[in-house]
């Protein structure tokens, strides 16, 4: 009959299972030899010492593996808190209690970048330090038009700048973490917005001929189109990827034709070391397969985002050129000193934010 | 290259893509912001299509735009149009739009 409930209890002398250390008060079934009374109760005592004791055992190895699993998991946790890291310091964020924004230390394309992007300011509020002075002064237009034709020049020297950047690490320009919070709101494709700063300039600049008035309004609506084209692309774009994703991921899918056609079109950029290293950059951490294609995938879209993010740099250099080609000298210059006046109160307006007393 | 010539002469805007090229989706929607009609060809089967618009002198290949049958240019140039007012016109002399 026992041997129905508990098949073991028959075959087990031992009684290192749970249903005896339970302590079940059958020891009748395990064939127990009695001798005298108070050899007995010296032997029950022992036995319950005994059993006590595997208890204590067994709770002990329960409590020793539940330990190993949780140093396990927070391993693996504080592995992937070290990769975070090592990514977000490669995007030349500063990780400190101050909030403080990129500072990196490690020297890497980003950080110079910053380095680059900083020196470029500095002297970019020393020439509108210099425009502003000339414009109130009443400077003669030849000497004025020298300054100007300066200021726009390093104007552009900030797109080439960026462009070099945006070849080695698109993500980063585009997450605007190299500009300052209240910048960063109004981002778009790693920039800003020609036809906002247009559409501020209009105001600033009065009077404006009848002509000219026709002409910004038109550049400040192509601009807008211009704009409105590139951000659907870059949805496009998105879009694709998403339905990569969806579709490639385990062993039926299609990520060699999708690596196929990016392969072809890549040719026009012709940075096939910047390719590899965006794969790499992946693969890296990646061992599985189907992590590898997913790795792959995403490199490749980062890879092209460089597109848009390129062209809107190009229409925000043409925007400004044409601008210059609208206005005197007098206007560019006041043009250049409010777009000027206009980051320096965004900026400021970061920096109060970033300074704002915290528990 | 005859191939191409035909097809880029036979509407007013002729735009050849490919379904994996974001700027040719950017080129496209600006087209149609202005209200142009474009011809649209696809090349992503069509290795031949492609190599003709490379022997043409189309850099890069794709996307290749024909404004009259005449070659303006790729992404890039067609926003340089685009921006300093020439696109319009173009279209416009092109018969592709009115005003």
């Amino acid at each position: 009959m026992m041997a129905e409930f508990s098949p073991r209890t028959d075959t087990s002398t031992d009684g290192d299972t749970d249903d005896k250390a339970m302590g079940f008060n059958n020891g009748q079934s395990h064939g127990l030899v009695v001798s005298d009374a108070s050899d007995k109760s010296r032997d029950q005592k022992t036995l319950r010492r005994l059993a006590q004791n595997r208890e204590a055992a067994r709770k002990s190895r329960l409590r020793k593996k539940a330990y190993v699993q949780q140093l396990e998991s927070s391993r693996m946790k504080l592995s992937q808190l070290e990769q975070e890291l090592q990514r977000a310091r490669q995007q030349g964020i500063f990780i400190s209690s101050s909030g403080e924004q990129s500072q990196s230390t490690s020297g890497n394309g980003a950080s110079s970048f910053h380095v680059e992007y900083a020196r470029w300011l500095e002297e970019q509020n020393r020439r509108i330090t210099e425009l502003r002075e000339a414009v109130s002064s009443h400077a003669a237009d030849g000497e004025l038009r020298v300054i100007v034709d300066g200021a726009v020049a390093h104007y552009e020297d900030i797109f080439r700048i960026k462009g070099d950047a945006a070849k080695a690490d698109v993500f980063h320009i585009l997450s605007g973490m190299w500009k300052t919070p209240a910048e960063r709101c109004f981002l778009w494709l790693g920039g800003f917005r020609s036809s906002e700063l247009l559409k501020l300039l209009i105001t600033q600049l009065e009077p404006l001929t009848e002509q000219q008035l026709l002409a910004i309004n038109n550049l400040q609506q192509t601009s807008q189109q211009a704009e409105d084209a590139l951000s659907q692309g870059m949805d496009a774009l998105q879009q694709s990827l998403a339905e990569t994703l969806a579709g490639s991921i385990g062993p039926s899918g299609n990520v060699a034709n999708y690596m196929g056609q990016m392969a072809m079109a890549m040719g026009k950029l012709g940075t096939l070391e910047g390719f590899i290293r965006q794969v790499r950059l992946y693969i890296i951490t990646h061992t599985r397969d189907w992590l590898w294609q997913l790795a792959t995938i995403l490199s490749l879209f980062f890879f092209f985002t460089v597109l848009p993010t390129a062209e809107a740099d190009n229409l925000r250099q043409q925007t400004l050129q044409q601008m210059h080609r609208i206005l005197t000298t007098r206007q560019s210059a006041r043009a250049l000193i409010a777009i000027n006046d206009y980051f320096s109160r965004l900026r400021a307006l970061s920096s109060l934010w970033l300074a704002r007393p915290r528990e | 290259m005859d191939r191409v010539t035909h097809l880029a002469s036979k509407k007013a805007a002729v735009i050849f893509t490919k379904s994996s090229c974001c700027m040719c989706h950017s080129i496209k929607t600006l087209f149609y912001e202005l209200g142009a009609s474009p011809e649209i060809h696809e090349v992503d089967q069509d290795a031949d299509m492609e190599k003709a618009l490379q022997r043409l002198g189309c850099n890069p290949a794709i996307p290749a735009v024909f404004i009259g049958g005449k070659y303006v240019g790729s992404a890039r140039d067609v926003i340089s149009l685009h921006v300093d007012g020439s696109l319009k016109q173009k279209l416009i002399e092109a018969k592709a739009i009115w005003f």
